[in-house]
């Protein structure tokens, strides 16, 4: 009897106009079970869910909740049979507060103190701390997340689907996330974790199905796999390990002190006094959850924002605060903004345009551009990183993240710049490419760049930097060697907790 | 039923075919409505597309009418690509006919000294004027961050009033039987004539050394490329380190003093006078040029002649068959309509499909939902 099963897939398909998104895939999710769907970005991880969900109709297929054939239309529906999702990107609006969030979202004939009832209650239940009564835009991110599950649990689901849920929070607030979905799934409630977080998928998930290519390429309990093993289903190949070198740290190229910024948009962050230095050869990397800062000191450091006051950045000795990014780039400061389309490259322009946004080589002093030197050049980018998926004439909207991102990457690079800024080096970017750009980037500090990294991967700074400094709410800490450095130390500094009489290296 | 798919890819096969595609439906309504007009369409699609080139004479009236639109239409097309909606071409074309209208009166024996040369003072002065014109949306959308689409037409209907109170007041006619119009301009500051008896000049010329200009600027110099990056994606500019506000006054001034050209081209031109009647809707009609051809400088030329066979058939057709002018307004509005239509099959392709799709609709409303 196939009963035992909440949730039976039975060669699902999507066809979408380029690409197969699911290809007879199916997995099964017993009650109380948390079950992992592990693959890179654009294995078919999010098809699947939103088929699940409604969201998405499959072209063929047959799927079973609790043993019955169904249909599911619609998220509405899906709901009704006690199917719940937390989306990675949260829907919530910012001027209500949690409660009215929650309330709006479910049936309407409640009334709002017994929606605020249900959440504390709920929320009590499942140890997830949160405060109805507060506007969303007062609370930090894990703390809206724990709106979206508390959302998603009073409607006391029997599935439950989490869209990377990790990807926001600190390392504390992931443990704290992992206590409450264990108290779910003993409960009864099973849950589909999509992830491509080799090791929390070990640490917590019962079963795992690893998609590749829109098939299943693997059905495996996770707790008895190794990271390595894991990768291999995932991508067919271990991901190549980094050489990281001894670096020999020289002169002082980047120098910002006292660095402080009003915010320009009602929900920016302001930068207070924020000092550090990178020096030629080394990479400092710069660590934090989103939304503490890191959009804004990018921007007064590119260039973009040019309010600074201008000795607070200083290039090699002089005040640069003021100059615009073009200025910057003479003097050989170059920066990877973490959106690549719309920032980083024009969509619909050729990747040959886009090679002029940055280099500007081609150009003549009257402001003559030679295309025929621009396509060279942007030739030359697509071979030595290995671009793929067009020529210098395909726009920048047709390449995958993984592929832009190498394009990008190596436009900078190839400028031979003397301090590369880089935002979120592989966000979104597949195993295969993020290895590729991180093994770039430390070639360039063994070449005696100096290099500045910025991201939410604590993984990925551990193994890049050299030093690493948190953001948190605004202001940097001070930096800690990464060989002296802890995950749960910078996980500690991530909520702003450092002790400020060290402040000032 | 049929349903839209969206394309993996924008297809680039139909971005220069759906022009056509907006020109055939057009021609198909165009006889249905000479149909329903008790009209003979043949004759009706004759006098739109064939009289218009059928002689010299005409080839001459038609360029004519298409030297304006195209230059128009060059700096509407920059203007576009760098996301800065000027509408109010019309203005500046107005304006610039004024200024350089003033130019032409002054001629006379203490500027003989210029001999011919004075046409080029007068073509200056017309794109120094339109220039003005746009430099004032400029001015208050750098300044006030005031919406350019407003100011720019709320200034067309403020430069027709100038040009009123001109024409009826202080620059009237002393010896024009009261009529509403300046003197004639003397000879020797009209618009040079390509060839004798017809009244084709040495505009069309300029405008097509102005199509090379403008498409050597927007595909092969730097600024131009600045201009389209502001247009296409205004982050993606302010990481590359190009100015938006230059690139506003930028659009603004080159449009501007390419519609004060076209001006000073059609006051010393074809009208020899300023009268109300200097502004005939070019500077609107421009817009729909510049879209038709999708703001390419190649594209506008085909443009520029295709409206000027409506403007002209518009009039042979209120002749010759007795209809309203107006149809001219009706058949430049249908291919702007049209176009907007086809341009959807530049993203989506048409796809036969037995049953209704339910979950369209489910889609958007839960984007939100959860």
């Amino acid at each position: 009897m196939t009963a035992d099963l909440r949730l039976e897939l039975t060669g699902i398909s999507k066809q979408y106009p380029a690409v197969r998104a699911n290809d007879r895939v199916n997995p099964r999710v017993k009650p109380g079970e948390i079950h992992a769907v592990l693959g890179e970005n654009g294995a078919g991880k999010s098809t699947l869910m939103k088929i699940i969900y409604g969201a998405v109709q499959p072209d063929e297929g047959e799927i079973r909740w609790n043993g019955q054939p169904v249909t599911v239309t619609s998220p509405a529906q899906a709901r009704r049979l006690g199917i719940s999702m937390v989306y990675q990107h949260f829907s919530l609006f910012d001027t209500l507060t949690a409660a009215e969030n929650v309330w709006l979202g479910l049936d309407k004939s409640l009334a709002l103190s017994e929606v605020t009832r249900r959440i504390v209650e709920v929320a009590h239940n499942y140890g997830l701390d949160i405060e109805p009564q507060r506007p969303v835009h007062t609370l930090s991110v894990g703390e809206r997340q724990r709106v979206e599950i508390v959302r998603a649990l009073l409607t006391d689901p029997q599935l439950l689907i989490l869209d990377e849920p990790t990807s926001v929070l600190t390392p504390q607030a992931v443990d704290k996330l992992f206590v409450t979905l264990r108290l779910l799934a003993e409960r009864g409630c099973s849950i589909l974790y999509i992830s491509h977080k080799l090791d929390e998928i070990r640490a917590l998930c019962h079963h795992c199905t690893v998609l590749r290519g829109g098939r299943v390429t693997g059905e495996v309990d996770p707790t008895r796999e190794s990271n390595a093993s894991l990768s291999r289903l995932m991508i067919g190949a271990e991901p190549p390990q980094l050489q990281q070198r001894a670096h020999q740290a020289g002169a002082v190229v980047l120098k910002v002190d006292g660095l402080s910024l009003q915010r320009q948009d009602a929900f920016g962050i302001d930068l207070h006094d924020i000092g550090f230095e990178v020096r030629a050869g080394e990479i400092v990397g710069v660590a934090g959850v989103s939304g503490n800062g890191q959009q804004e000191l990018m921007a007064a450091l590119s260039g973009e924002d040019t309010r600074a006051a201008p000795a607070a950045i200083t290039l090699f000795g002089q005040p640069i605060g003021d100059r615009s990014p073009r200025r910057r780039r003479r003097e050989g400061l170059h920066f990877i903004p973490e959106e690549r389309l719309g920032r980083g490259a024009v969509p619909t322009l050729s990747l040959a345009q886009n090679t002029l946004l940055t280099r500007t080589e081609a150009v003549s002093r009257g402001g003559w551009v030679d295309t025929d030197r621009v396509r060279r050049m942007a030739q030359d980018i697509i071979a030595r990183f290995n671009v793929r998926g067009g020529g210098v004439d395909s726009s920048a909207r047709s390449l995958s993240g993984g592929n832009l991102q190498k394009f990008l990457v190596g436009r900078e690079i190839s400028a031979d710049p003397k301090l590369l800024i880089v935002s979120q080096p592989t966000w979104g970017v597949d195993v295969g490419a993020a290895a590729q750009i991180r093994g770039e980037l430390l070639k360039l500090r063994d070449a005696g760049c100096a290099l500045l990294v910025v991201s939410e991967e604590l993984d990925e700074l551990f193994e890049l930097a050299d030093r690493l400094l948190v953001i948190a709410k605004g202001r940097v800490s001070p930096s800690v060697p990464v060989a002296q450095a802890s995950i749960e130390q910078i996980g500690a500094w991530m909520s702003g907790l450092w002790s400020t009489a060290t402040v000032g290296t | 039923m049929f349903k839209l798919e969206a394309r993996p890819q924008p297809s680039r096969w139909m971005s220069m075919l759906s022009p056509l595609l907006a020109l055939a439906v057009t021609v198909l309504i165009g006889v249905g409505l000479f149909m329903l007009l008790g009209k003979d369409p043949l004759r009706g699609l004759q006098i739109f597309f064939v009289e218009p080139v059928k002689s010299l004479y005409a080839l001459s009236e038609l360029s004519i009418k298409a030297t304006p639109l195209i230059l128009i239409a060059l700096g509407l097309a920059v203007c576009f690509r760098s996301n800065v909606w000027n509408i109010g071409a019309e203005g500046q074309f107005v304006v610039g006919a004024l200024v350089a209208g003033w130019v032409a009166m002054q001629a006379g024996p203490q500027l003989a000294w210029m001999g011919r040369g004075v046409v080029v003072a007068i073509l200056l002065a017309g794109v120094l004027g339109g220039m003005a014109w746009a430099a004032i949306v400029a001015l208050l959308r750098d300044r006030f961050n005031a919406n350019e689409i407003l100011v720019s037409l709320m200034l067309v209907y403020v430069a027709e009033m100038l040009l009123s109170y001109l024409v009826y007041g202080p620059w009237k006619d002393p010896q024009g039987y009261n009529f509403p119009q300046t003197i004639t301009f003397l000879p020797e500051t009209r618009i040079p004539r390509l060839a004798g008896g017809l009244r084709a000049h040495i505009g069309t010329l300029i405008a097509l050394a102005a199509v090379g200009a403008f498409w050597v600027f927007l595909f092969r110099t730097y600024r131009g490329f600045a201009l389209q990056v502001g247009g296409l994606a205004p982050l993606a500019a302010r990481y590359a380190g190009f100015s938006s506000r230059s690139a506003l006054w930028t659009a603004l001034l080159l449009s501007g003093g390419m519609a004060g050209l076209a001006g000073a081209l059609e006051a010393a031109g074809p009208l020899g006078q300023l009268t109300p009647h200097v502004p005939a809707g070019y500077g609107f009609a421009a817009i729909i040029v510049a879209y038709v051809g999708r703001l390419h400088p190649l594209g506008i030329v085909f443009s520029g002649v295709l409206m000027s066979m409506f403007y002209i058939g518009g009039e042979l057709a209120q002749s010759r068959l007795a209809l309203p002018k107006s149809l001219t307004g009706v058949f430049q509005g249908l291919l702007l309509f049209t176009l907007l239509a086809c341009d959807t099959l530049i993203h989506y392709r048409l796809r036969w499909q037995r049953r209704a799709a339910p979950d369209a609709a489910d889609a958007t409303a839960t984007a939100k939902g959860a």
